[in-house]
């Protein structure tokens, strides 16, 4: 049992601007996260010198060692990096920073994402990250996901929208999910960007029927099932309750986390299309659901308000199915009937935007949009929200974080 | 002289100790899939251990190269020059073995016919004389 004193919580959140793909061209990637972490400092009111750890996730370019050196952290405790892949893992690391102090191996964790994509290659693009390849024959992969996508890219399954256009299909197929139930998810997020001026999608409403207009990109996503691309950074700083209590923002703790999929699951049906139809049409996150439940002692009835991980509009709805927000193959009704639209919505989901609409910050935006629910301070607030749970990915082994303001 | 689907540029497989078997069947038109000689499970995609009973010791054998669209999607992004667009990318359930899927394309119809469950065949194309690369068309 965590000691109550060092219990993990959420001190303070921190962001840049964010703006659309290759937007910022006035700073680098590296200055982005910098000035993510100060930010997220200063709202804590805590000393960036004072922060100890530095966790990030996929892969990240931005190398905590440096990004600690370069704001001048006085210590280094904790490094983590979490192998959770895409973005499956930003509660992830917000997980590993919470075991990390409540046992005590350093006393304020940050964990960031900074993304300039306009300057790097883009995420959830197989073709464009191996670039143009040699001509047809074979050449050694140079890496353990090379040799997986031997499978994948030489059958034209280059990008993230064409595996989980696939997974959706097949939900289709199943339960009679349509494309309108998924532009419910869209719909709502946007209506919420609209209050939120950091939105990158503010002063641009949308209707269902701009939805199902937008261009086909695979079927059956159009462009706007599919999240944006952002430039950007994001970062919360996690202590203990502690200290917590000693700093100026309400306490939030992380009630509870989880990480994982079934081991058969591996990357997610972007490298592997085998599985029961509960786990590949389920998007994987039954195993967390399960833990966040468990090692809350709540249940879905007990959640004020939910962002959870929009990447693809029709993935919401399997992870509202996962966590039990409504029966398996329910997720396209659920979200029809406006249950996601704040403010009168059973259940108002991604209230800043989510990736569809504020910003695709690979769900550390989600955490933020969180805590400002337990705050009161967001720019659709959930009256007397205390509850409040975060998602990452579906389709990857992925994470969720169950917050909660006492 | 097999048919031409996809252009020249489209991604050959980057090759690991794991896949070779695999792709140098491919090469002689033949649709394996790889098996545990000591216990006979088979997966794919490839690896380098049996899942059921640890054993390193794998082959591959040959299928019906017959199967049915477990699911599919119509792509209509244009990512490489000379794609069709649209075209179909398609998980194939493959008939004969423990419902093993494998990712591959539709081809020889017009993507708008393709379904869920709709039976179809191997279809070998020759990509250089170094690759060969299944597709499936309908039965």
């Amino acid at each position: 049992m965590t000691d109550s004193a060092r219990q993990a919580c959420i001190v303070g959140i921190g962001e840049t601007r964010y703006a659309k793909w290759g937007g910022i061209t006035d700073a680098s990637e590296r200055g982005l996260a910098c000035e993510a972490v100060q930010n997220a400092a200063a709202d804590a009111g805590l000393d960036v010198g004072d922060i100890d750890g530095v966790g990030s996730f996929a892969d990240d370019r931005n190398l905590g060692v440096l990004i600690a050196r370069d704001v001048g952290m006085r210590e280094l405790r904790y490094a983590g990096m979490s192998w959770l892949p895409g973005g499956g893992g930003a509660c992830g690391a917000l997980g590993s920073a919470a075991l990390a102090v409540e046992a005590g191996q350093a006393e304020a964790i940050v964990v960031y994402r900074s993304l300039c994509q306009g300057q790097h290659f883009r995420f959830g693009s197989a073709a464009a990250s191996y670039g143009q390849l040699p001509t047809p024959g074979f050449h050694q992969a140079s890496n353990l996901l090379e040799a997986e996508m031997a499978f994948s890219l030489p059958f034209g399954m280059f990008s993230a929208p064409i595996a989980y256009a696939m997974v959706m299909q097949r939900h289709m197929h199943l339960y009679g999910t349509t494309s309108e139930q998924m532009g419910a998810v869209a719909v709502a997020t946007r209506a919420h960007a609209q209050r939120n001026p950091r939105a990158v999608m503010h002063g641009r409403p949308m209707t269902l029927e701009d939805h199902q207009a937008s261009r086909m990109v695979a079927e059956p996503f159009h462009l706007f099932d599919c999240c944006l691309e952002n430039d950007g950074a994001c970062a919360v700083i996690v202590s203990t309750a502690e200290r917590a209590r000693d700093l100026k923002r309400p306490v939030i703790r992380i009630a509870a986390h989880a990480e994982g999929a079934p081991g058969e699951y591996g990357w997610g049906p972007f490298l592997d299309t085998n599985g029961s139809d509960a786990l590949y049409a389920g998007g994987g996150t039954d195993v967390i659901a399960r833990d966040v439940w468990k090692k809350s002692g709540m249940g879905p009835g007990d959640v004020d308000v939910a962002q959870i991980y929009d990447h693809f509009t029709g993935l919401v709805l399997l992870v509202l199915e996962a966590f039990g927000f409504c029966e398996r193959g329910e997720g396209g009704t659920f979200a029809a009937s406006g249950a996601l639209a704040w403010p009168h919505g059973k259940l108002p989901n991604n209230t800043h935007g989510g990736s569809l609409s504020e910003a695709y910050m690979h769900g550390m935006n989600h955490i933020n949009e969180g805590v400002r629910q337990l705050r009161g301070d967001s720019t659709c607030q959930v009256d007397g929200a205390r509850t409040c749970l975060v998602t990452s990915a579906a389709g990857v082994p992925s994470s969720a974080a169950l917050l909660v303001r006492d | 002289m097999s048919e031409r689907y996809f252009p020249d540029l489209m991604p050959s497989p980057g090759i690991s100790r794991e896949s070779l078997p695999w792709w140098e069947a491919a090469l002689e038109g033949r649709l394996v899939v790889q098996r545990c000689t000591k216990c006979h499970a088979e997966r794919h995609p490839p690896a380098p251990c049996c899942k059921s009973c640890g054993s390193h010791e794998l082959d591959v054998r040959d299928t019906a190269g017959t199967g049915v669209v477990y699911t599919y999607t119509v792509v209509h992004q244009k990512l490489i020059p000379g794609m069709p667009e649209p075209y179909v990318v398609a998980s194939i359930e493959l008939d004969g073995t423990d419902g093993l899927r494998i990712v591959s394309n539709v081809v020889d119809i017009d993507p708008s016919k393709v379904r869920v469950g709709m039976e179809v065949e191997v279809v070998f194309e020759k990509m250089s004389d170094e690759l060969m690369v299944p597709r499936f068309r309908p039965r």
